[in-house]
């Protein structure tokens, strides 16, 4: 399955701005795949309508051939695709354990009247074993009871990992997950993100830590204001000259 | 062991209770009892942090739905108010439509402008709601015999131990979803929309759903007044008793299952029975109202906050 996840043609517009235009790319099963670009270029809307929170102007998103684009976000969701949010997104007000607990809701999804009787058991036994595996695999295990929103920075990224993680997804899209880490938690990180791409999961990312990018992904996909500008493994792109070029403003000599 | 002895201490207070009341005071337990059903069912929609101004009238429509199904073709009255509490579902799934293509603000305005349209139309059609005058001579439940209780609803001694058993039943059940995944799941809803729908919540079945069983919950309440007081009309359900819901809540605190429940108790029993006592018949809309503001202002928390406290100490020490 090469193309597991194609991008069509994907334009958005709001009002007059074009963010996307006619953007291109395909990402491979079981590979990491970096989504980059100044500023502006239209990365974060990329990720939102692929997830479902934009419904595109015009174009496709194809999972596994299926046309995605337009879906509700938990349609999307429920098609194996999970997405993180920018900044710390979470339940503040929940514990940790609670917000894992969450993430498993569509392998164990609650029933109101099993929930009444106490027949689903089982099923909050295993939501309860699933999140707990979650949890200890971002090394937040001993954290379950502390409300999130006390948590430090890095661990509630990490949180926030765990919750899409949860769920089992195929494809778990990740806006700018190292933000706000320090340059250890940012290595860890990044080792948990090779494992998980080992265990079978396709991860797209956007960042702006380069360092981190270029360490991680298999694949990059470069933007800029809203198009497509190059794609290719790290090496490839640190030396591609219009990437170069849309970064320090086009003059050569200054790089 | 300590536990269930408190709770059958509390089974006999709460069998006791009435004995130790006047007549009046009797009457007003029963009206409490059904209260304390309708704002705790409130609370189960505050949870996906949507306020409605719907919730009375949507009890009205179980008390009509149960009246007219009694008078109109003989159901057995326990039957017509379950039956109750199914239209009020039903009518919330129906207003939920449009309703839940709004949040917040929003919502609460056009719940609102729900509920007087449901209210006009019982004013309008006097057949078969009877116009502004409502349904009168609503058959009261039959009496029965448990062998060692006979029940004799026209005391409200003992529609209070019925009504009051239904409650325990209904709120056991409001309980068990709130503490359930199902109940974690609304308040995730409420908390972060985007992230639990990025879990794959559906965020409109979840609202949806809250709605319905919060309405359902609220319409036996008001079947259960429908059968005690005999008559009801669409003034029996109008926005002044939603004010009611409101305040006992935002009162009570809606952090927890017990917040909603302490303010209904606390307010009613300040409203009906001191007050009275102390003499202040035609100044108690004032100091009730003076009551409100201190406690939004100094406990804003809601009451709850204070037994928190209490129960956050004790288990430190």
């Amino acid at each position: 399955m090469s193309d597991f996840l194609k991008v069509e043609d994907l334009t958005m517009r709001f009002g007059g701005l074009v963010a996307v235009d006619a953007l291109n790319f395909t990402v491979a099963h079981g590979t990491i795949h970096g989504l980059i670009g100044p500023n502006g270029a239209g990365k974060t809307t990329t990720f939102n309508m692929i997830s479902g929170f934009y419904t595109p102007t015009s174009g496709k998103v194809l999972l596994r051939g299926e046309d995605i684009s337009g879906l509700k976000m938990h349609e999307v969701a429920r098609r194996g695709v999970v997405r993180t949010f920018q900044h710390s997104t979470l339940f503040a007000e929940l514990t940790v354990m609670e917000n894992a607990l969450i993430g498993t809701h569509m392998p164990f999804r609650p029933n109101i009247f099993a929930a009444i009787t106490g027949w689903d058991s089982e099923d909050r036994r295993g939501a309860a074993a699933r999140a707990g595996e979650a949890l200890k695999f971002f090394g937040l295990d001993d954290l379950k009871t502390e409300r999130a929103g006390d948590l430090s920075h890095g661990h509630q990224r990490a949180l926030g990992m765990a919750v899409a993680y949860a769920s089992h997804p195929d494809l778990m899209l990740l806006d700018e997950p190292f933000t706000g880490m320090n340059p250890e938690e940012t290595r860890q990180m990044m080792d948990l993100m090779r494992r998980l791409r080992d265990a079978g999961t396709t991860i797209l990312l956007v960042e702006h830590d380069m360092q981190a990018i270029m360490g991680l992904c298999d694949t990059i996909t470069c933007m800029s204001f809203g198009k497509f500008l190059a794609e290719g493994n790290p090496k490839e792109i640190r030396n591609h000259p219009a990437v170069i070029e849309a970064y320090l403003g086009g003059a050569r000599h200054v790089a | 062991m300590l536990k269930a002895l408190i709770w059958i201490a509390a089974g006999a207070a709460l069998i006791a209770l009435p004995h130790g009341l006047s007549f009046s005071q009797q009457e007003i337990l029963v009206f409490l009892t059904i209260n304390i059903l309708l704002v705790t069912s409130y609370r189960l929609l505050t949870l996906t942090g949507e306020w409605s101004l719907a919730h009375v009238v949507i009890m009205g429509v179980g008390a009509y739905a149960s009246a007219l199904l009694t008078k109109e073709f003989g159901v057995y009255v326990p039957v017509a108010m379950l039956l109750g509490g199914l239209a009020s579902a039903l009518i919330a799934v129906i207003l939920s439509l449009p309703l839940f293509r709004m949040k917040g603000f929003y919502f609460l305005i056009g719940s609102f402008a729900a509920g007087e349209i449901i209210r006009l139309l019982w004013k309008h059609f006097r057949e078969p709601f009877g116009g502004a005058k409502g349904l009168k001579g609503i058959d009261p439940m039959p009496d029965f015999s448990i062998g060692i209780y006979d029940f004799d609803f026209f005391e409200p001694v003992s529609y209070f131990y019925f009504a009051g058993l239904i409650v325990i039943i209904c709120m056991w059940i409001l309980w068990r979803i709130e503490r359930s995944p199902v109940g974690l799941t609304f308040h995730a809803v409420h908390w972060q929309d985007k992230l639990a729908e990025a879990s794959g919540v559906n965020l409109r079945a979840y609202r949806t759903l809250a709605f319905a069983v919060a309405s359902g919950f609220a319409g036996i309440g008001g079947a259960l007044l429908a059968h005690y007081i005999g008559t009801i009309n669409p003034g029996s359900f109008d926005l002044d008793y939603m004010v009611f819901v409101l305040t006992w809540a935002i009162v009570g605190g809606t952090g927890t299952f017990y917040g909603p429940i302490l303010g209904c108790v606390v307010l009613t029993i300040l409203n009906e029975i001191v007050l009275r006592e102390m003499g202040f018949e035609q100044m108690r809309p004032l100091i009730y109202g003076a009551i409100l503001i201190a406690s939004i202002l100094f406990l804003p928390n809601g009451l709850e906050s204070i037994v928190q406290k209490f129960t956050r100490r004790r288990a430190k020490s």
